[in-house]
Parts: structure tokens; C-alpha cells; sequence
């Protein structure tokens, strides 16, 4: 019933998000995490037997564009936000392949 | 006695797809542009933005999965794999993992032992990454988002091919199918066409699989052969040694020949794969596919049949011809105006390979025209201009697409076939050169063929050839 998220996990997930965790920010996503995997456990009690499953919650499809240019150069605008810029480009820390 | 290695390949094909638009947004896939010109919120992963699947993305992949024997998923849906690296502005690249667009195909190859099926486990559709540039002066990373969104389908085999030769015979196989679909112009050199493999060894006879790595950067079908022998004996040596292979990803590097391991085990891969909320599943109609079958062309095969048996061609004509849909388009249309199938294929055979090669060229950049080509057959068949002329004609139009009948006309160089004054001149060559006279009479032949020089030479090479050596037998039997 009870889930129990572990110091492993915590550590992991953080380590995916890229995400430096103070101890007490460790305990308090542990409890989140916990109370989110005990409410999937309550909507599990739920019979779906009979429910088709889903994979979206609209119930639209075939949304489609034409192949056709619309967007022209823009580089400035997409650029303004940018922490750092060189030669039109965005720069980022060394980074190797 | 050594033991016997069995190699087994697997290969991830990924395909630039010929789209005038990126896959989620309007931005133009155009190669070559400056930095970041071709980009949007949606391809520069802004917060709110929203992608809308581009149709055409749907069309090729669709087109693609029939011509190599899938099943196409009638309902799909994309899902986002989740990874952090600075080419990706989202943070994870939309793809398709749990529904791709086609499954289970086929395609046939041809090998030492005949003709192999080689499965073809999915295909799906995503996006392209964006360009990461080192600058080395000011050491930092630059990103170029211009890539990024580009349609991809990647095409996922079975491991079924046991060589480097059937690995080569399979992605020749892809590069002409989606070539003749128009689906993308595969080259492996520009990176619209990239391969990974898959490969590992186990002994003759095993039933399990050996531990596989995954090799990448393999940009020409030379370095995936070299790539593949490198990495058969790396795998076999660790084993005779008495140690494992290592799951990892390797970086073939090409001109020292070897490979290094691009990822470390610490760094384990954890996608976390989840559906894409922001766009909606695609549901294929009937009436798609049908229009999508209607509009599939001839492939290779059937007209290498259809040349050998309409045409008449040989099989190695019909085979170079059929090799790239540019030079089977050519040949089809020139043959329909000149009717002469069998002139249309030598002259492609001969001068139009010969051209290309002394050229550089691939035939996909052939821009003479059917009509001016099928005007120089004509004109050679007839007679019109001699075989060395039709050379120097056919050179033009390979080069500027030249109309023959007005370059021949302005630089006169018809064949004289005026029969008076062709023996007119031939009367005079020959009185000009007794010795010759002399020795033909004395039974050397060869003496003939200095005569029928010295015509062409007075004639300025323009003399119709079977019409001189007519003439000249009339005239010196006289002498």
C-alpha cells in the first residue's frame, strides 16, 4: 500500500533532471513522489476491464500542416532570449561528442 | 585448430526525408543556410509552442514501409524520448517508440549463396538534432538549430545479415528504393542517409546471441565495410583472450581504422520514453494507403524485367541502367521519341558513363534533355554526322544541353555525302599517291586505309566513312 520511495531513487531521478537536491529538498520530493504513487495506487483500485485504453485525452486526430514554407528568418527574435550568442549561434559550455 | 566466428549484424538506418518543411513546423529544411535562419519557437523548443505533424513526413514513411513489405500501423502515435545534450533545445526528441508508422517488412537482397531476406523490424518517424560547431579560439560550443526538426525516418533491421558484403547489399538496396520513391536523395557523404550498426559474434553453430555494441559515424559504404572487419576482430580477440564484450557505443574512426567507446556504463541511457501530449495519434484511412499504393512508381526489378524483355536489353545494360532512377527516366523518354531503345542504351552505356566519370559526376546531376539526346541518335542513325562528330556533339549536350540539329548546321559538320564530290576528291588523292596505288595492287590491303585518312583528312573528318571506302574500291579497280 504504503509506498516508499529510496534514497537511491531520489538520487537517480535528481541525477536525471539535472538537478542538485539539499537534503531537506531530498525528503520533501521523497514524500511527493510517495503521495503520487499512492493516489496511482488508489485509481488502480478502479475496474477498467471493460475501458477501452488511451493514449491521448482529446478525442482528435489527424491533425496534419501542408508541406509548405511559412516561417521566414527569424534569428534575432529566436536569439533575444539567448544567455550567450557568437556568430549567430547559441553558445553553450565545451561539449564533447 | 581455432574456432569458427559467426558475425551477427543488425543495422539502424536513419533517412533524411526530401521535405520542403521541417517535420513539426514551417521552417525551411534548406541545406547551407547561416546559423539558426531557419528556425521557430517550435524547433528551438520555446515553452508554449506547439508542433503539427508536416503530412508529407506521413506520406514518405508510409510509401517507404510498402515498398519494403511492412505493416502500417493504422493507428500511430509519437512519444518523447527524454535525453539532455545541447543539440536538442527540448530536452528530448520526439520520435515513435510504442506505435511506429510501419513493422515487419522485408527487403531482398542478392548474395554469394542467391537471393536473402532481410527483416526489417519497424520504421518510424522523428526529428533531427541541431549542429554542434567547436569553436577552438574562444573554447566554447556553438549550436546551430537549422537541423533540428528535419523530418527523419529511421528503419530498423533485423539482425539478419551475416557480412559486410550482405550489409552493403541491403543498404544498396535502401538507397535505390527510396530513391525511386523521391523520398530522399540517401547520400551517406552529406548525412541524408546514416548508419548504425549493430554487430556481434558468437561461435558457428551457438543459438544465442553474443553481446552486441553499437558502432556510429560510419558515413561511406567503404568505412562500414572497414568498420565492420574491425570490430568482428576486436570482438573475436577479446573472446579468444578469455574476456567479455562490453554493450557500449563505439566511434568508428576512419583514418585510423579503429573504434572508441563513446559512452561509459556510469552514464547508463534511461529515456523514459513516455507518449507526446502535444500531438494527436494518427489514424491511416484506407483511402491514404490506396492513393499512397497508386502513386508508388516501377522499382528497380521490374524494369530491369521489363528492359530485357520489352527492349530487348542485356541484363548488364538493363542492370547499370535501372541502377538510378535519373538514367532510367532518361532512357524510358528517349527511347518513347527516337524509338530506337537499343542506340539509347549503348550511348548511355559508352559515352554517358564514360562523361560522368571522367567528370565526377553522379547521374542524378545529368541535365541534357531527352528531346536533344533523341535528335543526336537520329542524326548519327541517319547518317546525317559520322560516329566521331556524334561524340563531340553528344559532349555538348552532356555539358550545355546544346539543340544538335542547330550546332551541327552552325558549325558544319554534316557528313558530305554528295556523291561527285566526294570522287572528286578521292581522284585526286588517289593520283596524288602512286606508291600507295602500287602497293594495293601488289595485294597490301593495308595500303587502303592511308588512302581513306588522307580523304577524311581533305574532307575535314565530315566524309560519310562507308561512302569513301565505296568510292575508293570503285576507283581503284579502274587504276
Amino acid at each position: 500500500m504504503a509506498n516508499v520511495i529510496s534514497d537511491e531513487t531520489i538520487e537517480y531521478v535528481g541525477i536525471l533532471s539535472k538537478l542538485e537536491l539539499s537534503p531537506e529538498e531530498k525528503e520533501r520530493a521523497k514524500k511527493d513522489m510517495e503521495d503520487m504513487l499512492n493516489y496511482i495506487d488508489k485509481l488502480n483500485e478502479l475496474d477498467t476491464s471493460d475501458v477501452e485504453p488511451m493514449s491521448h485525452v482529446f478525442s482528435v486526430q489527424n491533425v496534419f500542416r501542408e508541406d509548405v514554407v511559412t516561417n521566414q528568418d527569424d534569428r534575432e527574435n529566436i536569439l533575444a532570449n539567448a544567455p550567450s550568442e557568437q556568430d549567430g549561434a547559441f553558445t553553450v559550455p565545451r561539449t564533447f561528442d | 585448430m581455432s574456432k569458427q566466428y559467426e558475425t551477427v549484424i543488425g543495422l539502424e538506418v536513419h533517412v533524411e526525408l526530401a521535405t520542403k518543411t521541417k517535420i513539426f513546423c514551417g521552417c525551411s529544411t534548406e541545406f547551407g543556410g547561416e546559423p539558426n535562419t531557419h528556425t521557430c519557437p517550435v524547433c528551438t523548443g520555446m515553452p508554449g509552442s506547439l508542433p503539427v505533424l508536416n503530412k508529407k513526413v506521413l506520406e514518405h514513411a508510409i510509401a517507404v514501409g510498402l515498398a519494403t513489405n511492412c505493416q502500417i500501423n493504422r493507428y500511430s502515435k509519437f512519444d518523447r524520448k527524454n535525453y539532455f545534450y545541447p543539440d536538442n533545445p527540448q530536452n528530448y526528441q520526439i520520435s515513435q517508440l510504442y506505435l511506429p508508422i510501419c513493422h515487419d517488412g522485408f527487403v531482398e537482397i542478392e548474395t554469394a549463396n542467391g537471393k536473402k531476406k532481410i527483416g526489417i523490424h519497424e520504421i518510424h518517424m522523428e526529428e533531427d538534432a541541431g549542429k554542434l560547431i567547436h569553436d577552438e579560439w574562444t573554447d566554447s560550443t556553438l549550436v546551430d538549430f537549422n537541423r533540428s526538426g528535419v523530418p527523419l525516418i529511421e528503419i530498423v533491421s533485423e539482425p539478419d545479415m551475416r557480412s559486410a558484403e550482405e550489409v552493403i547489399a541491403y543498404l544498396d538496396k535502401l538507397k535505390t528504393t527510396i530513391q525511386y520513391l523521391g523520398a530522399s536523395d540517401c547520400k551517406l557523404q552529406e548525412g541524408s542517409m546514416r548508419a548504425d550498426v549493430n554487430l556481434s559474434v558468437r561461435e558457428v553453430g551457438a543459438e544465442k546471441f553474443g553481446t552486441r555494441t553499437e558502432m556510429k559515424n560510419l558515413n561511406s559504404f567503404k568505412a562500414i565495410a572497414r568498420a565492420i572487419e574491425g570490430e568482428k576482430d576486436r570482438q573475436i580477440s577479446l573472446i579468444e583472450a578469455g574476456k567479455q564484450v562490453v554493450q557500449e557505443t563505439r566511434r568508428w574512426d576512419d583514418t585510423k581504422e579503429s573504434s572508441y567507446a563513446m559512452r561509459s556504463k556510469e552514464d547508463a541511457q534511461d529515456y523514459r520514453y513516455f507518449p507526446d501530449p502535444d500531438l494527436v495519434p494518427i489514424v491511416v484511412s484506407e483511402e491514404l494507403l490506396e492513393t499512397i499504393r497508386q502513386r508508388q512508381p516501377e522499382f528497380r526489378e521490374e524494369k530491369m524485367v521489363r528492359y530485357m524483355d520489352q527492349f530487348e536489353l542485356p541484363e548488364y545494360d538493363a542492370e547499370i541502367i535501372t541502377s538510378t532512377r535519373k538514367l532510367a527516366d532518361i532512357f524510358e523518354k528517349t527511347a518513347e521519341i527516337c524509338g530506337k531503345p537499343k542506340k539509347v542504351s549503348n550511348w548511355l552505356m559508352v559515352e554517358t558513363m564514360r562523361l560522368l566519370k571522367e567528370k565526377g559526376m553522379e547521374p542524378e546531376q545529368i541535365h541534357f534533355s531527352p528531346e536533344h539526346f533523341a535528335k543526336l541518335i537520329e542524326l548519327a542513325d541517319a547518317g546525317t554526322i559520322n560516329s566521331t562528330v556524334a561524340r563531340e556533339v553528344f559532349e555538348k549536350i552532356f555539358d550545355d544541353d546544346i539543340d544538335p540539329d542547330v550546332y551541327v548546321e552552325e558549325h558544319g559538320l554534316k557528313s558530305v555525302n554528295d556523291e561527285g564530290a566526294l570522287r572528286a576528291e578521292i581522284e585526286k588523292i588517289v593520283d596524288a599517291n602512286p606508291k600507295s596505288v602500287e602497293d594495293f595492287k601488289a595485294g597490301k590491303k593495308k595500303a587502303i586505309g592511308f588512302l581513306v585518312g588522307q580523304t577524311m583528312k581533305a574532307m575535314k573528318g565530315k566524309a560519310n566513312p562507308q561512302m569513301v571506302n565505296q568510292i575508293l574500291n570503285e576507283v581503284l579497280s579502274t587504276k
